[in-house]
């Protein structure tokens, strides 16, 4: 893929710049985009602010008001014509314990009867696959995940519940996702996870980064319950593996 | 030592925001009036962007167990000093053991009462701004006490002539990534209607009271600051202010120049206004 494809340039407000790619959801394409988050954090450190992406934007906001638009246009461009080959960063594929015992996953009779699957094909089919993070939004900790199979694709709620509880795994549309904390939502909960998405008091909030994958695994109702109190007392790890 | 007497309606303590997290859905957070809270602080000579509580529509009372010197800025309102009434933006000396009372707002919605050295309150990555699921409390609580920071070296800040005015009939907006899809005769209607602020307001966005039709694509969920207005595909226009979410699925048409975001954040439910189009 050319980096020069439908790629665009715009200003946001008075100190962001807007790079737009072409409509789509491509792991290329966010590759592409991650390489250039990377390389603009490590090259223009000092005049940036943060850097925030999504499907097919990123968006960069410098620590002080644009005086002259083409200057930073320029800039950007030489830091988009040196991209490195290879990958700098180190990416994992962590994994995700999930109880979907029916007191968690109080949608899955209905994704049950109406896609005409067993409970427990749907809960062999989620947790199949590994999931491709593409960014966080949203709510913090929000992993926006990539490569929930069709066959448990499922509406939104047309009435969004008022209370979807903390660590709740859901599926909205095409897409599945974790609830970080406790939130009004129309997702269909199939499950939970008994680990922290994001936690304020440490120095690395979450765990999991864009690029990252992530596969979830099922748990007992029981073993959810002992994975709790260790997430409690910060005793719980994370299983991992490096993705080459 | 600052003692909350009675917390107000909504009083939070706010600063420059968190902008580390961003990538990770921390909204930024900070005051909605920047403008106003940067004079309350440069009147007590802080840097701007230290932390100060914004008050929202009825003030709080706060009782200083230590003497230093505070300022109000913001929404026209009366400031007591143990029942002694002082006007807003003027530094004001208080003694130990005086109470300072706001009342209710009156020619805007917020305001900022600094403090010389700065509110000391919880820090959660990296910044005091009150936020739900990231600071412990998403307001001030009656009973709490706050430190006072010690002041380094008084300095002396530009204290900025623009005071934001709820009279401020226009809004000055650039066209947004998602403007050129909408139709001559939809921005005709986005320049010529004076909106209303419905009672959908508060610091994540403000949503109006009058839709606007259109047939705009829709888009995959994007990057929003503080600022972008959206307009759903069911018309509904909304305003993302500061504890906006990192990210979002409506098409943005138009961002809000820095400026009226201060001007905005003095508004509440049933205030109009026109959108003004800038240039960069």
């Amino acid at each position: 893929m050319e980096l020069s494809d439908n790629l665009q340039f715009s200003q946001l407000g008075h100190r962001s710049i807007l790079i737009s790619f072409s409509d789509k959801i491509d792991r290329d394409l966010l590759n592409i985009i991650l390489k250039i988050k990377y390389s603009l954090k490590k090259i223009l450190s000092e005049q940036i602010l943060y850097i925030n992406h999504s499907y097919n934007s990123i968006l960069i906001t410098y620590k002080t008001t644009i005086e002259n638009i083409n200057s930073n246009f320029s800039e950007i461009n030489e830091v988009l014509n040196t991209l490195p080959a290879t990958e700098e960063i180190q990416f994992y594929e962590w994994k995700l314990p999930v109880c979907y015992d029916k007191k968690f996953g109080i949608d899955l009779e209905e994704i049950s009867y109406k896609n005409n699957l067993s409970r427990n094909q749907i809960i062999s089919t989620h947790s199949g696959v590994s999931y491709l993070i593409y960014f966080l939004g949203f709510l913090p900790g929000f992993l926006y995940l990539e490569g929930l199979d069709a066959k448990i694709h499922f509406p939104r709620k047309i009435e969004p519940r008022l209370k979807i509880n903390r660590g709740d795994v859901g599926i909205g549309g095409s897409q599945t996702g974790i609830y970080p904390m406790d939130s009004p939502g129309g997702w269909n909960i199939i499950g939970n996870t008994p680990i922290k998405l994001f936690d304020s008091t440490k120095a690395n909030p979450c765990f999991a980064k864009a690029g990252d994958q992530v596969k979830f695994y099922a748990i007992s109702f029981e073993e959810h319950k002992h994975i709790l109190e260790e997430v409690k007392n910060d005793k719980f790890q994370l299983q991992k593996s490096e993705i080459i | 030592m600052i003692e909350v007497i009675n917390p107000g309606f909504y009083t939070t303590i706010q600063d420059r925001g968190r902008y580390d997290y961003v990538h990770l859905g921390v909204p930024i957070s900070g005051a909605m009036d920047k403008i106003s809270a940067d004079r309350a602080n440069a009147l007590v000579g802080n840097p701007s962007g230290m932390a100060l509580f914004e008050m929202t529509m009825v003030g709080a009372t706060l009782k200083f167990n230590t003497e230093t010197t505070i300022a109000v800025a913001g929404s026209i309102t009366q400031v007591l000093i143990n029942n002694i009434p002082f006007g807003v933006d003027s530094i004001m000396k208080v003694n130990h053991g005086d109470e300072v009372t706001l009342g209710r707002l009156t020619g805007g919605f917020r305001c900022y009462l600094a403090v010389a050295g700065g509110v000391v309150s919880e820090i959660k990555l990296g910044s005091q701004a009150m936020y739900p699921g990231i600071t412990t409390h998403h307001r001030i609580l009656k009973g709490q006490v706050f430190d006072i920071g010690k002041l380094e070296n008084i300095q002396y800040y530009e204290i900025n002539g623009y005071k934001s005015e709820v009279e401020d009939l226009h809004l000055m907006v650039y066209k947004g990534p998602e403007y050129s899809g909408l139709t001559v005769k939809e921005r005709k209607l986005l320049f010529n209607t004076y909106f209303e602020v419905s009672k959908n307001n508060n610091r994540m966005a403000y949503q109006l009271e009058d839709t606007l039709e259109n047939s705009l694509e829709p888009i995959l969920t994007a990057p929003v600051i503080p600022g972008t207005i959206q307009l759903t595909p069911s018309g509904k226009i909304i305003i993302l202010m500061r504890d906006c979410q990192t990210t979002g699925g409506y098409p943005r048409i138009l961002q809000l120049s820095e400026h009226s975001k201060s001007v905005l954040a003095q508004k509440t439910t049933g205030d109009k206004f026109q959108f003004s189009l800038i240039e960069y």
